[in-house]
């Protein structure tokens, strides 16, 4: 895997430069607790004190130091947009790998709920969910979840769909090998290379999409830190010069997703090279 | 002829079952999942009496089954129900004061980020392979990552109060305010010649348009450029050049025709992304669009007001990707089966 990163040109630097950011972000959710001098939700300073020596990303409005809070704000974001995938894949990697090899009516009805889920805006989606769950880390990630559980499904069953046909299953079935066998022993494995992708690239949807729901007040409650809701806080003084409390947190949110973007964008090169 | 005939129809009979999908997902959402409502309309402190008079109001006593076929019997009739605030007015009229100016934002940022798409799409995809091709896909990713308020206020800041050129947040002047025809005020201030609204409400379009705009310019870069070198490894391409063509022509009278029509496809979905966009956007300028709405009765728990929203939505989207395959199959003959 390493020589092939290394051999991949400009898809290898984005992997490289994507894992950078992501292992450094989870690094800082692990340890939030030692790499933050001060505590996210005591003030600690006057209000909205400008970036110096003493608070590197300054105060904001009730003088709690932004760059602690932006520190325990990767923890927020990173937990609620892990869990959530982790419940999409769950649900849609197995639903996903049914449906296609299955096919018939199952496979027609389940694409069909899945397309329309898929069609309807995320974020609006989201909102729906949230705005009736009430707000809260596990009730956003469910509200995610339900979001991105058709992305998983409709790439892992078009993938099934042409793993299906294959000679090795063909041979599975000729000695045979039940359905839910040749499912997850033969054709699974072959999925998670493709799942790797999806995930990288799902993932820095996610990261926007929680960021989102959290600016929009539907994700956590004050005073959790976390990136989107912080930003939302510091915007009513945004324009009058104060802008260390939005800036920052803001920058983390766009490096975030990017780093996963780019991950995403390179491997999935990586694969269509292999593929050709 | 006919075979299209036969394609609109087959188009139109699988679109009710899209609609009933999103709208039972819609009903499953409000009804459903935890959490009630009436409760979360007046509050843990009122009393059972006034719980359970509200909850009659609202149909929610009946049994899950009925609601649905109410619910699903009045949207067929048009009827959203009615707001639960302010003068309990209709939703579907509440939805219409606001629609046009999403759709306003909507079309422009549409039209800017398939201006940005097209040209950095054209750019990558001519010089395929090279530090051109890769700083646009850079450039893709990148734009599609930026958090649409953060870089919303960014562009407030920078043209709203350092260059102070535009206008940060709502929709016109409300002095300038065109005469009501279409809604959408650029429409109605050309069609009533009022040029000083028009000028206005541009104005304000420019930065949520533009934030928008580039934000979802990236996936078309992207679409644009596979698409157009797709195109270009194409027989009649070679004979383009074999007869001597300039590289420019058959770019714009050949390659990039046929390249846009595969973008068709895909914009169905991205009208979704626009319109899911559009609610982070208006919520940065304060734009009083459908998602600015939307929060604003969800923070006061007007419950039947959001519900409506939502199956308005639900519906907007299912039409709109009816119309673009409709447009694609009209475009290309290929489609049609």
């Amino acid at each position: 895997m390493l020589k092939e990163i290394r051999s991949a040109g400009v898809d290898g630097l984005m992997i490289i430069i994507g894992l950078i950011i992501v292992i450094s972000v989870t690094f800082m959710a692990v340890f939030s607790e030692y790499i933050a001098p001060y505590d996210p939700i005591t003030p600690v300073g006057g209000a909205v004190e400008p970036p110096s020596s003493k608070f590197i990303m300054g105060t904001d409005s009730i003088g709690r130091d932004v760059f602690s809070r932006v520190v325990f704000g990767s923890r927020t974001i990173m937990f609620v947009v892990l869990l959530s995938t982790a419940m999409s894949m769950l649900i849609g990697i197995p639903l996903g790998i049914l449906s296609g090899y299955a096919g018939g009516l199952l496979d027609r009805a389940l694409s069909l709920v899945m397309d329309s889920i898929y069609a309807f805006p995320g974020l609006i989606l989201a909102i729906a969910i949230a705005a009736m769950l009430g707000p809260g880390v596990y009730n956003t990630a469910v509200s995610l979840a339900v979001v991105y559980i058709p992305t998983y499904f409709r790439m892992v069953r078009g993938q099934v769909l042409s793993l299906r046909e294959q000679l090795f299953v063909e041979a599975a079935r000729a000695i045979g090998a039940r359905g839910s066998r040749i499912m997850f022993k033969y054709i699974f494995p072959n999925l998670i290379y493709i799942i790797a992708v999806v995930f990288s690239l799902n993932v820095a949807d996610a990261i926007l999409t929680e960021a989102g729901l959290s600016f929009l007040g539907l994700s956590v409650v004050s005073p959790t830190p976390d990136w989107g809701f912080d930003l939302k806080n510091g915007q009513r003084y945004f324009l009058s010069g104060i802008w260390w409390p939005v800036v920052f947190p803001g920058v983390m949110i766009i490096l975030l997703a990017l780093g996963f973007g780019f991950l995403g964008e390179g491997l999935n090169a990586i694969m269509g090279r292999e593929e050709r | 002829m006919a075979s299209l005939k036969a394609y609109i129809a087959t188009r139109v009979v699988l679109t009710v079952p899209m609609i009933l999908i999103l709208l039972t997902l819609v009903f499953f959402v409000m009804r459903v999942l935890p959490g009630n409502p009436v409760i979360a309309i007046v509050g843990m402190k009122a009393s059972p009496k006034y719980i359970a008079e509200l909850e009659h109001q609202l149909g929610l006593d009946k049994p899950l089954w009925q609601q649905y076929l109410d619910y699903l019997g009045k949207l067929i009739q048009g009827d959203l129900g009615t707001s639960m605030i302010w003068g309990r007015r209709p939703v579907i009229a509440e939805i219409m004061d606001h629609f046009p100016a999403t759709l306003e934002l909507t079309i422009c940022s549409f039209i800017v980020s398939i201006i940005i798409g097209i040209a950095t799409g054209m750019i990558a995809g001519v010089k395929k392979g090279g530090k051109v091709d890769f700083s646009m896909r850079v450039y893709s990713i990148v734009a599609y990552s930026l958090f649409i308020p953060w870089f919303g206020m960014m562009l407030q800041l920078i043209f709203g109060v350092w260059l102070n050129v535009l206008p940060v947040g709502g929709r016109i002047d409300p002095l300038l305010e065109p005469k009501h025809i279409t809604g959408l005020y650029i429409i109605d201030s050309i069609l009533t010649l009022n040029f000083k609204s028009l000028v206005n409400a541009l104005e304000h379009l420019a930065l949520p348009s533009l934030t928008l705009g580039i934000v979802l310019s990236g996936i078309y870069t992207r679409l644009v450029r596979s698409s157009l070198i797709e195109v270009f490894s194409q027989d009649f391409i070679r004979a383009c050049r074999a007869r001597g063509l300039k590289t420019s022509s058959i770019l714009f009278r050949h390659g990039l025709k046929n390249a846009l029509i595969p973008i068709l496809t895909m914009m169905g979905l991205q009208f979704a992304l626009l319109l899911a966009g559009a609610v982070l956007t208006e919520t940065t300028f304060s734009w009083p669009g459908m998602g600015t709405f939307l929060m604003e009765r969800i923070e006061y728990r007007d419950f039947t007001t959001v519900q409506g929203t939502i199956a308005f939505y639900a519906l907007f989207v299912a039409l709109v990707s009816l119309v673009v395959d409709l447009i694609y199959a009209y475009v290309d003959p290929r489609i049609r089966y």
